[in-house]
């Protein structure tokens, strides 16, 4: 009726990860990676030698593929493929920005809260410090 | 819902349909309402969950610092070496929140997680505090992800809900409302000829016989004065008509 888009119940799906190394790291070793017969991952370590345009397609690639259900950026990555992660507009796979070790949270950036900065008039979330 | 009338006739009057467009305007309304007080929440939750999974992040890296320190900086060789398939994944389903179905996610294990870390000489333990730590990053992150895919949802659903809203209020009830006027204004109209036409018939009836009467009296008055005077009664009465001739062109 008034949600068009059908959000499929899914059993069994993934988490993937565009992040920097360590965060990568932390959550294989929580056992959220996945490589399959074709060596195709649900991650990307983003480290100096990364493209603009590797990120861009992993991000595609992530967003399109049936099997994922979250996608985690951080947020320093989700900032150089900021209009991608911006115009992106389906539920699912839900894109969510973490912070890294060198990069702290910042919800001023954050492409969720942003959305939302105009119901706040006094107390803007997006302004604190 | 009933469409049809009594008499077979599948047309809905304008009365009933204007009637369920004030009704329906009414309860989507509410539902507006209701779906803003959820998608209020939902924003509250996100922006304290964004906060705490800040904070356990910071936990989180700090831990995973700490076992490579033990460890001997080899672990993210070894990890990468041991990634097969995700024990740790999510099943996703539909919550109906307010006339609204809402997707929610819950991180579950499968299958055992590699515990082959065994090019690993020390820091066993550390590695398994990283290990926990990160799960329950996990934890906070799959509740926010719901939260996020929920809130981008309702947010959907009450821009579409606005919209026939707005549609009801400003599209099709004034155009039902005018409708009905105009048709309430023919008919009375109508009504009014119908009246105009029956009094002026009414009128043109009475002056006929006011005419008749009169001329009755003339005809009486007529005959007592040429009798009294010695006129003829036909020319008394000649006289009389050629005046009310005359009298006649004055009225019409």
């Amino acid at each position: 009726m008034a949600n068009r888009v059908q959000i499929p119940t899914n059993n069994s799906a993934l988490i993937a990860m565009i992040a920097d190394e360590d965060t990568v790291v932390g959550f294989l070793l929580a056992g959220v990676g996945n490589v399959d017969l074709r060596r195709k991952t649900n991650y990307l370590i983003v480290d100096s030698k990364t493209t603009v345009k590797q990120i861009e397609e992993a991000f595609k690639e992530f967003t399109t593929r049936t099997d994922i259900a979250v996608v985690l950026i951080s947020q320093y990555v989700a900032n150089m493929v900021r209009f991608l992660v911006d115009s992106y507009n389906k539920p699912i796979p839900a894109i969510l920005e973490i912070p890294s070790k060198n990069h702290p949270y910042d919800p001023a950036h954050d492409s969720i809260l942003s959305r939302v900065k105009h119901l706040f008039s006094t107390e803007s979330v997006a302004s604190r410090h | 819902m009933h469409l049809f009338n009594n008499h077979g006739n599948s047309f809905p009057s304008l009365l009933f349909l204007l009637k369920i467009a004030t009704r329906g305007h009414a309860l989507l309304k509410k539902k507006s309402d209701a779906l803003t007080v959820q998608f209020r929440q939902i924003l509250k939750k996100i922006v304290s969950s964004k906060e705490s999974m800040g904070e356990i992040m910071k936990t989180s890296s700090f831990s995973l610092t700490e076992a490579k320190y033990v460890a001997g900086g080899n672990i993210k060789h070894v990890v990468l070496e041991n990634v097969h398939t995700a024990s740790l994944k999510v099943r996703s389903r539909q919550e109906n929140v307010a006339g609204v179905k809402l997707p929610k996610f819950e991180y579950f294990t499968e299958g055992e997680t590699k515990n082959d870390l065994t090019g690993l000489a020390r820091g066993g333990q550390q590695v398994q505090q990283c290990r926990v730590a990160y799960v329950k990053a996990i934890e906070v992150l799959v509740e926010l992800a719901s939260l996020q895919t929920s809130f981008l949802t309702l947010d959907e659903a009450i821009k579409t809900t606005n919209r026939r809203v707005n549609a009801l209020e400003n599209v099709v009830k004034p155009r039902l409302e005018n409708t009905i006027s105009y048709i309430k204004g023919e008919l009375d109209e109508l009504e009014r000829e119908d009246f105009f036409r029956l009094k002026k018939i009414q009128g043109y009836k009475k002056r006929e016989i006011e005419k008749q009467l009169a001329s009755a009296k003339e005809f009486e008055f007529a005959e007592k004065d040429s009798s009294q005077k010695g006129i003829s009664r036909n020319s008394a009465h000649n006289l009389l008509s050629a005046g009310r001739e005359k009298d006649e062109d004055i009225i019409f």
